[in-house]
Formats: C-alpha cells, structure tokens, sequence
C-alpha cells in the first residue's frame, strides 16, 4: 500500500467530511464574526447599516467558501499550489498598471464582478507554494544553501511587488509569513541569525537613507515611523491616530462605557473607526474584558490550529495549517500592536471584525485550505 | 518503504518541533498584547478617561448681563436690550446664494455683506453659524419668523446690547461700550477669558469705562459636548455666570436731560453741584452725540462729522476742557486777600480804568473805571483794577493756596474720562514749566483769572459750592452700587477758610446778581426764596492792542468764532439756605453776563423748583421771551421722554 493509497482510503468521503472538520475552529471564526457584526452596528451609531449588513452577507458568503473549499480534497489544493502562486503574482504585476488608488497605494483590482487585493491573495499563495516546495524538498536538503535560494526567491518576488504599491505593512507581513514557513521546514537556526543581523542592517540603512539622493522609503513612511517612536510629538498631525486610539482603550476601563457609548468612536475622534481601528472602539465600549475576550478567541483558533498541525501527518497539510495560523496570528498581532502604540501604523485590518471583503475572504479562503487539510488528514496506523 | 516512513518521521519531529517553538513565541506575543492592554486600560484608565473627556467636552463662556446705570430717581441711563442677529448655517441651507436671496427680500443685505458671508462660510465648517446681519429691528425679526420655512439654515440669535435710552444726554458722562481691541486687551494685562468672546463689548469711556470691573459681571459657562470636528452635539451643563452691578449715579434724569436741550446746539457746558455734599445733579457738555450709534459701529461718515465739528462733540468740556476763569476767579483773590488781612471789607479804592506796572498798563474792563470802589463793590461790579492792587498786595503764593483750598487746580476724582487738572499757576510752577522768572505782571493776570490760570466748570462748581455751604465739598457722581451707598455724607469737614471771610463775598455775590449795578442784574431771579448770587466771568482769548483801545475795542460779534471771549456764570442758590451750585461755560459765547448767565439761571430755577419754575420767579420783561424757550424745550424734552419710554 503506497502512502498516497493509504490517504485515499482513510478519508472520508461525501457528506460525511462535514462531522471531520475541525468544529471547534469554526465555531471560533463564528465568534470573532459575531463581535465584529456588534461592532459595526456600534460604529455605525447602533445601525445595521451601513457596515453591518454587508458584512454580514460577506461573512456568509465567506462561510460557504470555507465550506465548500474544506470539502475538496487537500491533494487537488496542493496540485494547484504552483499555479495559485503564479496567478497571484501577474495579479500583483497587473495591479501595477491597472489597479485603482487608495489612500495614496496602487493595491485594488477591478475585475468587474470584484474589486481584488491581490496582496492579500499573495499572502496565501505565498505559503502554499512554499509548503509544496518543502514537502518535495527531501529531508536532508533542506539547509543546503542552493535549496534555500528558490524559497527567498519565492517570498522575495512578491514582496517587491507589493512594496512597489506601495504597502509597507503588507509586504512585511509577506516576509514574516514567508520566512516562518522556512523556520518551520527545519531550515538552520544559523540562517536566521544572518537574517536579522541582516536586517538590522537594512533598517539603519533606511533609516539613515532619510534625506538623502537615495532615500529608500517615501516621506510619509519615515513620518509614521517617527510618530511611532514618539506619537506625543505630533499629537495634531501624524499622531493622532495613535493618541486617540491610546486614549480610547484607557478610557474604556475594566467594563467599558457600554454599548454605543464610546465617545471617542461616536463622536469621531477615532480614525478608520470601522477597519483598522475597530478594536479600539470595541476596547473602550466593552474595556478590558471585553478586547481580553476577542484575544482569547484569536488565542484559541491559533491554538486549536497548532494542535491540528501537529496532528497533520502530512507534510504539507501541516506545513499549510501552520502557515495559516501564522498569518492569521501576523494579522490580528499586527493590528492590535499598533492600536495600542506598540507598532507603527500599518493599514492590517483586525481579522473577521474589521470591515472589508477582500481580506475577509480570503482569510475565509484560508481557513477552507486550513479545514480541507484537517478533514482530509492521514488517519490510522502508519 | 521503511525508510522513507523513518524519514518521514524524523521530519515530522523536526517540523512539531520548530511549530511548538513557534507557538510559544505566539504566546508569548499574546501575552504581552494582554499586558499591555491591562496597562492601557486597567492601570492607566482614569488618566485615559479624563483625556477622553478633554477631547469631548468643550467648556463655553457665557457672557452675563452688563449692571444697569440709573439716575438718582431710579431712572435708566444704560440698560441691556434683547438684540436679534440671523446667522445661516451651510449644511441646512444647502443653496446658500438662493437663501440668501429670499433673505434679501425680507430685509437689507448689501452685496458686500452678501460676498462676506459667502465668503465665512466657504472658510469655516458647514454646521457653523455665520452671522448675515446683526441689531435686527423687531419688525425685521418678525418678517424672517413669518417666512422660516422658505429660509432654510437661517436661524434667530438672540444676544444682550447696550441701549442708552436718553441719546445724547448723557453721552459724555455713561460713555459707551465697544467690541475688545487690542490695546484693551493689553491695558492691565486683561487676561480675563470673557474678552474673547466673540462680540463681547466693554467700557470704552466715560463711567462704562471707568467702571468696566462693577459693570461687567462674571462669566457662566456652558459645557457641551463636541465632536472631532467640533460640532456641538448636546449640551452637558450649564452654570449661569454672575451679571454685573447695578449703578446709581447722583444725577438727576429731568434735570439733566432740561439742561442738554437748553444748551442746545451751543459749544457750552454746566454743572449743577449739591453745595452741601457735593453730589453731581447734572453735567451736561453741549454738543453731545448718541452713544448708542458708537454700540452698533459708527460709520466712518458719521465719525468723521463728529470729530471735525469745530463744536467738538466728543469733548466732555466740563471735566477735560480748562478755560481761563476769568472774574469769577475774583473771587479767589479776594479771599486770600482777606485771609491776608491786606484789606478790610470797609477798605475802598479808586479805580481809573488802569493801571501801571513795571511800564505796562493794565486796564480795567470798563473804560474810564469804576471811580471809589468797595471790595464787595468791586466783586458786584466786577472792577478788574481793584483786583490788580489786591493782587500785587497778596502775592501770587497765597491766591495760589487759596485757589487750592477752593478747588481749583486739583483733579477731582470723579468717574468720568480724561479729567483735567486745570492749571493754578505759582512762581514754582512757573519756573519748572515755563523756564522763566514769576513777573508782577502775571500776577495781576491772575488776579483776574487770566493768564496761566485755567479751570474746568466741574472746578468751577465745586468752587460755588464750598464758598456757598463753607464746605470742603467733593464731587460726586456715583451715589450707589448695587444699593450699597458708596460715599459717607454726612461728616464733610469744613472748609479751612474764616465763615466771616466767606459770607463777605457771598453777600457781594449776591450783589452781582441782584443790585442794579451788579454784573449779572440782567439774570436775577425776583422771588426772594430762589434768590440767586454769582458771579459773571468773560474770559479772553486773545490780547487786545494799544492800537485797538485807541479806535475803539472791536466787538465780540464781529470776531471769528474762535477768537471771541468765552462767556462764564457761577452761582448759588438759593441765598439764604444754599443749596445748589452752577458753573456754565459757554464757549466764545462773549460776555458772561449775556451768555452764560441767563442759561444758569434757568438751570438753578428748574433745579429748585425739580421742574419747569413758574414764570413769576422771572422779572416781568424776561417772562415772554422765558416762555417762549419753556414751549420750545418742553416739546424737545417731550419727545425724548417718547424715545425713552419706547426703549425702556
């Protein structure tokens, strides 16, 4: 019996794939939903539209994708590995040039029937095409220099990509994803090592390009970082959004001021009080237990995502499992960061409670890969 | 097969543990987001939350209502009124040309106030009122209320404005308001947030001014709730602010208000004095201006009228304008000559016409002179030569002591603006100021109230009062504040003069004014409880020529306005029991006698009787041209008395 017909035979088949997926992480990605539906409703001044609504109907939309992906057997996802990596990419290349504008960043692409990010797609394509690589990749190769150039090579071209939109956060997301994957393939600690001595060197050297012919970011970026490093020095301007997203978690206290009854959300003072900056508002109408309660549901996915991964015997299932939950981690780690002043303020939206689609989706998207590989596992005696 | 399953599960090893470390590095991550959150907002909450509750809550100052000024009979001099402004909001209004042409068929708008709030409203936030016009009249209000539903985003304000109701009577005492300038701001280093209320108006002269601190009052606040843009969104509290004081001046409205139209359109001035303590019943400066105009923002036009008038309207001649007092300083010299002991009452003197000293001639008024003249006889009669030998005798110094204890060459502490201190000259003064030796000859000018002698008719009053009562009067004009009566009465010291000294030149006062041979017979009053003694003066500006006194004096009327003798009259009344003093100047108005007496003798009659005198008290052939003057006045005050009741 070849591994491969061992695979075939342990799993189940027809409807019955529907009691093998992993309940508990679907239930999960149900609660964060429903905090974000309350959410938006509050944002909105307690009305379902405009933000909740749709939200909603993404969110189911969403759910089925999820569904429908998770019933489809993992070997086909990972034959289509390659060829999802490869279409992300002239999606990214075809944003470059067709792509429409927002907040000063090529990063959307109208196909008529949707708007795409294609960034966001990249992040996921990113990881299936380096779990298939290190699944085929025989053990022992693994930290051979010639065989760790295709995996920089893979991370490395969308990351220009998206850097060119330009989307800093975004693309170091990619990077953070990607060489997370490469971490988990069993790639030497020495490696690492070089790559953040590496890239402390590079970030002296953007830093230090500032004000010079060959300054490597754009002006607003080194501003953000500034306010980053001291949001009190323009509390007016750039920092702003920090100031009044600090001030509105503390003010939110152990039990929050209820309801719809943020001030700072309700009276404007938040920025992007619907995407990016929507944990604030939830941090200072439901306090502390309110964002701690969010926190241990992104916990828990993350958990029960790990424990599926190391459960996966299947190289590249667990690999996949692992890459998800990383960049699932990346997303809502990221966002509440920087809300509360301890990264800079990069446009991450908060996982299944900001409002938007393209990320929503493909989050969903994600979570199908993540439940196919769950459900379609190598089960019994090896 | 055994191997590759080996391979597999070394690998599988190696990836759960590098997904294990990376799990705890997860953890770790998490865990310091929900310590970090506890910090954020269990630590540091109550600091969050008051910034939180800076950033909504706006405070707002709300102005209190200006203290009122009344007279001493309770009637009004300044109060608040209701004013009405239309302000349009953009957002409401949507088509902002269209509403506010509906507007401009309702009432005026120009096309500059037009572009103007075109323009505000571009500049400011689209919920922000700009104001279309301010000092709406009632009818204008009542039309915009009746078409509100064609007026989108327009919206009645209603605010307090200071009214005077009794126009220009009282314009050089009350002052005016005026919106916050700069160098109000500077003045006092004023940090006082009330100033920066838009269209806060305060003091700009005269009592507003002077009591800017009683008048205004402290402010309330409003706290509202605000939104990142600053739009109001409810209101939080609210705590009404402290209005300011009430004023009670001394000044009697009737009396006050008779003696601006009896001055009329003259450039004079008068003063009626309670000669037993010193209250102010009236102080008028005529031509005067409606302070009201100067509320709403005089127009440059009418600003301009008023400044280049060669009446000066603007001046408050009775306390900033100082005048040489010519005769009536008499009275002054022949006090201190009596103090002197130089002369005795029963002393007396030949007067020629002139007379010489150090080679120059000094003439009487009277060509020819007076012949054997009395000290009492000289004051009734005015003999300027007598005064020159009782000043030559005296001495500059002690008429300079005298002139003080009188009241002249002092600044009085009244509440009104740019207050003169008149000028009583001494050989000291002279020296510092002028750089030169005191010469006879200025004495002799002083005798008489010329020369370097200068005096306000406030001066001039309190000088009439204290000889009258024997008082050291002052001049007061604030009776009350708030009802809290501001100045003690009742224990006014006397004047450091000898009674007897004083009732000498009372009774030669009333010589002057009831002996046919006294300088101001022509202005007596015939019943003998008014019965009234003062003193003429008429006071040069110019010297006359030897030349001139060989062809004969030019007359007065024949003499460009400006170069005519001003006309001055103090008196008090009535004789027996004083209690009343007047001073009335009338500028370049000729001789005292002619000009100014006969008006201070209406003053002291309306004073005294507190109304319109009968015309029995006027000697017989007075009485038509009396009651002519009495009609003609009584319809001016009458209809003042209309304005007043329409705007009180």
């Amino acid at each position: 019996m070849t591994y491969l017909e061992y695979k075939i035979r342990a799993v189940p088949r027809g409807f019955r794939k529907l009691l093998y997926l992993n309940w508990p992480i679907i239930l999960l990605l149900c609660a964060a939903g429903a905090i974000g539906i309350i959410m938006l409703t509050s944002v909105a001044g307690n009305s379902w539209h405009p933000w909740a609504s749709a939200q909603l109907k993404r969110f189911f939309v969403g759910f089925a994708l999820m569904i429908s992906i998770a019933m489809v057997p993992i070997w086909f996802w990972k034959s289509m590995s390659v060829l999802a990596y490869i279409t992300s990419l002239v999606l990214l290349i075809l944003v470059e040039f067709f792509g429409s504008t927002g907040m000063g960043a090529q990063r959307w692409l109208d196909l008529g029937f949707i708007t795409l990010q294609p960034s966001e797609m990249a992040k996921i394509t990113l990881i299936m095409v380096l779990a298939f690589y290190y699944d085929w990749l025989p053990d022992q190769h693994v930290s051979k220099p010639q065989w760790i150039i295709a995996p920089l090579a893979l991370i490395f071209l969308p990351f220009f990509l998206v850097l060119q939109q330009p989307d800093l956060g975004t693309s170091l997301l990619i990077v953070l994803g990607g060489g997370v994957m490469i971490f988990l393939a069993g790639v030497h600690w020495g490696y690492f090592g070089v790559a953040l001595s590496l890239s402390v060197g590079a970030i002296l050297t953007i830093l230090y390009s500032r004000g010079t012919d060959w300054q490597l970011l754009n002006e607003y970026q080194y501003r953000r970082i500034d306010t980053f490093l001291d949001p009190s020095s323009d509390p007016l301007g750039a920092g702003y959004h920090i100031t009044q997203s600090k001030i509105a978690l503390g003010s939110g206290g152990w039990t929050g001021r209820g309801f719809g009854q943020g001030t700072q959300s309700r009276l404007n003072f938040l920025p992007e009080k619907h995407t990016d900056f929507i944990f604030t508002t939830l941090a200072e109408e439901f306090g502390f237990i309110g964002g701690i309660s969010l926190l241990i549901v992104y916990t828990l996915i993350v958990a029960f995502a790990i424990i599926a991964a190391i459960r996966n015997k299947d190289r590249f299932s667990s690999l996949l499992i692992y890459g998800v939950t990383v960049t699932f981690f990346l997303y809502f780690a990221v966002n509440m960061a920087m809300v509360m002043g301890l990264a800079p303020v990069v446009g991450v939206p908060l996982p299944l409670v900001s409002y938007g689609g393209s990320s929503l989706l493909v989050l969903m998207v994600a979570f199908g890969l993540l439940q196919s590989a769950h459900v379609h596992k190598p089960r019994g005696v090896i | 097969m055994a191997d590759r399953i080996q391979l597999n599960q070394k690998s599988y090893a190696k990836l759960s543990r590098r997904g294990l470390i990376l799990g705890g590095l997860q953890a770790a991550f998490i865990a310091g987001l929900a310590f970090r959150m506890r910090k954020l907002q269990v630590e540091e909450a109550s600091e969050y939350r008051l910034l939180a509750d800076e950033n909504r809550i706006n405070i707002r100052l709300i102005a209190p209502s200006r203290g009122e000024v009344y007279d001493r009979n309770g009637k009004i001099i300044a109060r608040n009124e209701q004013s009405f402004r239309i302000t349009i909001v953009k957002e409401d209004a949507g088509n902002i040309e269209q509403t506010l042409y509906s507007l401009s068929n309702l009432i005026k708008i120009s096309q500059r106030e037009a572009t103007r709030v075109i323009e505000e409203i571009e500049r400011s936030a689209p919920f922000l009122p700009v104001t279309v016009r301010d000092q709406l009249s009632f009818e204008e209000i009542a039309r915009i209320a009746a078409n509100t539903p064609n007026l989108p985003g327009v919206s009645v304000e209603q605010g307090l404005s200071r009214v005077y109701p009794s126009l220009e009577s009282y314009a050089h005492v009350i002052g005016y308001v005026g919106p916050v300038s700069d160098s109000d701001l500077k003045r006092g280093n004023e940090n006082n947030p009330l100033l920066k209320i838009p269209r806060f108006q305060v003091g700009k002269v005269g009592i507003e001014k002077h009591y800017e601190d009683v008048l205004r009052g402290s402010a309330g606040i409003m706290k509202v709730e605000v939104n990142a843009l600053g739009r109001v969104m409810r209101n939080l509290d609210r705590k009404e602010g402290k209005p300011g004081n009430n004023i009670q001046l001394t000044v009697d409205n009737e009396l006050q208000s008779y003696i601006q139209a009896r001055l009329g359109s003259e450039s004079a001035s008068a003063v009626v004095m309670n000669c037993k303590n010193g209250e102010i019943l009236a102080i008028a400066s005529s031509p005067s201006y409606d302070p009201n105009k100067f509320v709403k923002g005089i127009s440059y036009s009418d600003f301009n009228e008023l400044r280049d008038n060669k009446f000066r309207p603007l001046a408050s001649k009775t306390v900033q304008d100082a005048y040489p007092p010519g005769s009536t300083f008499k009275i002054v010299t022949a006090l201190a000559a009596l103090e002197a002991k130089i002369i005795s009452p029963k002393d007396s003197f030949s007067c020629d016409g002139k007379i010489e000293v150090s080679n120059r001639f000094f003439h009487c008024w009277k060509k020819g002179g007076h012949g054997e003249m009395s000290l009492s006889k000289s004051l009734s009669e005015s003999c300027d030569v007598y005064f020159y030998e009782l000043a030559l005798k005296t001495g500059i110094e002690r008429i300079n002591k005298m002139a003080t204890k009188l009241g002249l060459g002092i600044k009085h502490d009244v509440p009104m603006s740019a207050i003169t201190k008149g000028l009583v000259p001494s050989k000291d003064w002279k020296l510092k100021n002028r750089e030169q030796e005191w010469l006879v000859g200025d004495t002799v000018n002083a005798s008489i109230g010329q020369g370097y002698v200068l005096s306000s008719p406030l001066q001039l009053a309190v000088m009439a009062a204290r000889l009258a009562s024997g008082r050291n009067v002052k001049p007061i004009l604030t009776k009350s504040i708030n009802g809290q009566n501001i100045h003690n009465l009742k224990n006014i010291e006397d004047l450091d003069i000898d009674k007897s000294y004083l009732k000498i030149v009372r009774k030669a006062l009333f010589q002057a004014s009831n002996d046919r041979r006294g300088t101001a017979y022509g202005s007596r009053v015939i019943q003998d409880a008014y019965r009234m003694a003062g003193k003429t003066g008429t006071s040069q500006v110019r010297n006359i020529t030897d030349a001139e006194r060989e062809n004969g004096v030019t007359k007065n009327e024949d003499l460009p306005w400006k170069r005519r003798d001003h006309g001055l009259f103090i008196n008090f009344a009535p004789y027996d029991k004083p209690e009343i003093a007047v001073a009335v100047v009338v500028e370049h108005g000729g001789a005292g006698s002619k000009s100014a007496a006969p008006i201070a003798r209406d003053i002291t009659l309306q004073a005294l009787f507190k109304g319109k005198p009968p015309l029995e008290v006027y000697p017989a052939k007075d009485r038509t041209a009396v009651l002519e003057r009495q009609k003609k006045l009584g319809e001016v005050l009458k209809e003042l008395e209309m304005f007043r009741k329409n705007k009180v």
